[in-house]
């Protein structure tokens, strides 16, 4: 797979083409669910004009151990741009992760903002926050979270199966396999298909999450380590992955690494020191 | 979607929770299996109850009676004539019965009823419960030549043979004048006083009850007169023996007396009377309680001999009318209008139902109670469901974080956990279903096994006086059963489902 990065991704399908036809394209998607935000009061605290695609302002956010409040993010300031691959550095414990999942709006800040194609993000209702996070960001996590009861195939269609009615997802569910199964094997994991995840090695799960990650055509990737659980070889490949995604297909892609070997190949490096942002 | 598959796979992995399921499954059956073989006794009773009392029973306080059947049945006729399909008098009165077994002399309490033949049959199932095929046809005080049921026409192959019943008839009666007449010639060649026997008229009281020619009791032949028929429980002239084979004390064609009160006592000093019957036929509705205690005369020789007919205007006394009422009428409001047509203290009207109350409450009572423990017990798996699946939801932590991050809400995670306890509830209950139908299909033959084994019959023919433990499966009852366990195993699913949906995705990712 390193030997040959292109070649896989050229045959299989770009994230933009999985949108195939029974699901909406991602841009119409987009449109329509924006529309229904540009009215908001938020939009004035939106900055269109700052080109960004994700922008985070002043986020705040500290854990509680009993009585003791310990800030993690204190005031952390940071855009991406469409098509960019930015990593986030850091020491263990210096938020990066923390900061990922307030990207993700998996988690809520105390303070600051994010906007996502200028729309305010942060305090959406769980009713929009979910098909967001459906929709349009794809999340690889370090410890690829798999699902230990599904095969690979099911498990990269559970993105599908959740943004889904369960009619419409079981008339159209031919077309949403072959989908499946032509990321499977864009990641090479195409002799996996009816595999559970734990008779697959790290690096193929690690695969198998990227693919499921993709499955809904997302504009943002969000990767948290993911190649923190791998040894060199096996972490270099799903780096391949990744870098040829954002090279080849303009994904934008926000990944958090400890390690500055890796990150040296990101379009821009923003480094997390005490809870602040430091660019190198 | 996903919530279906997640449901599957975790029926299919997770065995531990099947666990609790089998305790609802176990529940289940039994609560189908009790509630057949309930409904099945009660239906059983109440049909042998209906059998032998007619929808109304008018009943007379006063032993004497009350004068004018006619008139009374014309004033019922009046009030709900459009109701009724027919009516007979009867008179119903205790009686003493006493006949002779080898050299025993056996007596017995009974109910004597005195009954007209023809419209009795009308008003009630009475014939259906009868020994020969003609009687049941058509039923008659006379003796008939033979040809009774040796095999219980009631009964499934499964009843003993009554070979005794061979016997019995007007063959009976010439055999045994012969016998008492060689022993009457064996006695005086001995020079002994014959014993006062079944032969001996001068018993019979000076006011002969048979209707037609008195002269022809002074001279009464056994081989060829019979006296007035009467029609037996077949407790009264039988013994059961544990096997299920029926021992005969009289058959038909055999001579009993009975004593019974006369009317017209003075103060409370009864007049008793005595009288000769003839067998005729038994009545068997397999309610023990009936069979052991009812004997049937015509009505008409009854008041006779109670002296219950006016000898100047011929209006005789009754006890009872038992009224039948067309189908689809409402039995309690009739009772209602006809209890309002006559005083409360002198006459009583009531269903069949009313007078089998206390039985028929009591089975119920029995079957309600058997029910609420029986669904304790699912409702006690219901916490096995609860803490299996908190268990489960705990172990499922961090899958539960990641179904949120990929964009599944609170809601659909809960669905997930919801429907789990829906499809172990159908699962648990659908297995209970099968087992519990299986059950009760094969009662019978469990019943037989579990006798062989611990060799005491579970089932005892000489108890209940069914050969069969009668089983009805009612459909709406199945259901109700099926729909409270799958409930409880929902209701049990809730809380955990709830604290699924409730998890916070970062902490439910954390966890390890």
């Amino acid at each position: 797979m390193s030997d040959h990065p292109k070649q896989p991704i050229r045959r299989a399908p770009s994230p933009q083409r999985v949108e195939a036809p029974p699901m909406t394209s991602p841009r119409e998607a987009r449109a329509g669910s924006v529309a229904g935000h540009d009215a908001g009061p938020h939009l004035d605290f939106a900055s269109p004009a700052s080109g960004y695609q994700l922008e985070a302002i002043g986020l705040k956010k500290s854990f509680h151990k009993g009585a003791v409040e310990i800030p993690v993010l204190k005031g952390v300031d940071l855009g991406v741009r469409r098509g960019e691959l930015l990593a986030v550095v850091g020491q263990s414990g210096s938020g990066k992760s923390t900061l990922l999942h307030l990207l993700a709006t998996l988690d809520a800040p105390d303070d600051g903002e994010i906007h996502y194609d200028g729309r305010r993000i942060d305090r959406l209702p769980s009713s929009q926050r979910d098909p967001l996070r459906n929709r349009h960001l794809g999340m690889v996590f370090q410890f690829y979270h798999l699902l230990p009861e599904l095969t690979t195939l099911e498990n990269v269609l559970v993105p599908v199966m959740i943004g889904r009615s369960t009619w419409k997802f079981f008339r159209h569910r031919r077309a949403y396999r072959q989908i499946a199964t032509d990321l499977l094997a864009m990641v090479g994991l195409s002799h996996r298909l009816k595999h559970k995840p734990r008779e697959l090695s790290g690096g193929e799960m690690q695969r198998a999450a990227i693919a499921r990650a993709l499955i809904p055509g997302p504009e943002l990737l969000l990767a948290d380590e993911p190649t923190g659980n791998l040894d060199q070889t096996t972490g270099r490949e799903i780096l391949e992955i990744l870098y040829s995604l954002n090279r080849q297909h303009h994904l934008t892609i926000v990944m958090v690494t400890h390690d500055p070997e890796i990150a040296r190949r990101a379009d821009r490096i923003v480094r997390l020191v005490d809870g602040r942002v430091e660019t190198v | 979607m996903y919530k279906l598959l997640l449901c599957l796979r975790y029926l299919k992995t997770r065995y531990i929770a099947l666990v609790p399921i089998i305790s609802v499954m176990l529940g289940v059956a039994t609560m189908i299996a009790v509630n057949g073989v309930m409904a099945g006794f009660t239906r059983e009773m109440q049909d042998r109850i209906h059998g032998i009392l007619s929808d109304i029973v008018l009943e007379v306080r006063n032993l004497e009676g009350a004068p004018d059947a006619e008139g009374h049945m014309q004033r019922i006729h009046k009030v709900a004539g459009d109701a009724i399909a027919c009516m007979t008098p009867t008179v119903v009165v205790p009686a003493m019965l006493t006949f002779r077994y080898g050299e025993n002399t056996i007596t017995r309490q009974v109910e004597l009823i005195g009954i007209d033949e023809v419209s009795q049959s009308r008003v009630s199932d009475y014939c259906r419960f009868l020994q020969h095929p003609e009687n049941r046809r058509q039923m008659s005080f006379d003796l008939r030549d033979g040809g009774y049921d040796v095999r219980d026409h009631q009964a499934g192959p499964e009843a003993r043979d009554r070979p005794q019943m061979k016997a019995a008839g007007w063959q009976r009666r010439h055999n045994a004048a012969k016998a008492r007449s060689f022993k009457d010639s064996w006695d005086r060649s001995l020079g002994e006083r014959p014993p006062a026997g079944a032969s001996e008229p001068g018993d019979v009281p000076e006011d002969p009850f048979l209707i037609g020619n008195p002269a022809e009791t002074a001279r009464f032949d056994p081989a060829t007169q019979q006296w007035t028929g009467l029609v037996m429980g077949i407790v009264l002239g039988s013994i059961r023996t544990p096997s299920g084979e029926d021992r005969f004390l009289v058959l038909p064609g055999d001579d009993v007396q009975l004593t019974f009160p006369t009317i017209g006592m003075r103060g409370l000093d009864v007049a008793i009377t005595r009288d000769w019957f003839t067998v005729v036929d038994f009545y068997e509705c397999k309610m023990s309680e009936y069979d052991a205690r009812f004997v049937f005369v015509p009505i008409r020789a009854l008041q006779q001999a109670r002296g219950m007919i006016d000898p100047q205007s011929g209006v005789a006394n009754f006890n009872a009318i038992q009224i039948k009422l067309k189908p689809g009428a409402n039995a309690e409001e009739i009772r209602d209008k006809l209890q309002g047509q006559f005083d409360a203290y002198d006459i009583v009207v009531q269903t069949w139902r009313d007078k089998q109350g206390p039985l028929l409450a009591a089975v119920q009572m029995e079957t309600a109670i058997l029910n609420v423990l029986l669904f304790l017990i699912i409702a006690v798996s219901g916490f096995g469901i609860l803490a299996i699946f908190f268990m489960i939801v705990v172990e499922k932590t961090r899958d539960i974080g990641i179904l949120k991050s990929l964009g599944a809400s609170g809601a659909g995670v809960m669905g997930i956990f919801l429907g789990y306890g829906l499809s172990l509830g159908l699962v648990g209950s659908g297995v209970g279903l099968v087992l519990g139908l299986l059950f009760v299909r094969n009662i019978n033959g469990i019943a037989a096994v579990l006798g062989k084994l611990t060799g005491r019959p579970v089932f005892d023919p000489a108890i209940y006086y069914f050969y069969k433990i009668p089983t009805l499966v009612d459909p709406w009852t199945v259901t109700s059963i099926m729909l409270g366990a799958v409930s409880i195993a929902v209701l049990a699913s809730v809380l955990p489902a709830v604290r699924a949906a409730l998890l916070h995705p970062v902490e439910a990712l954390r966890y390890e």
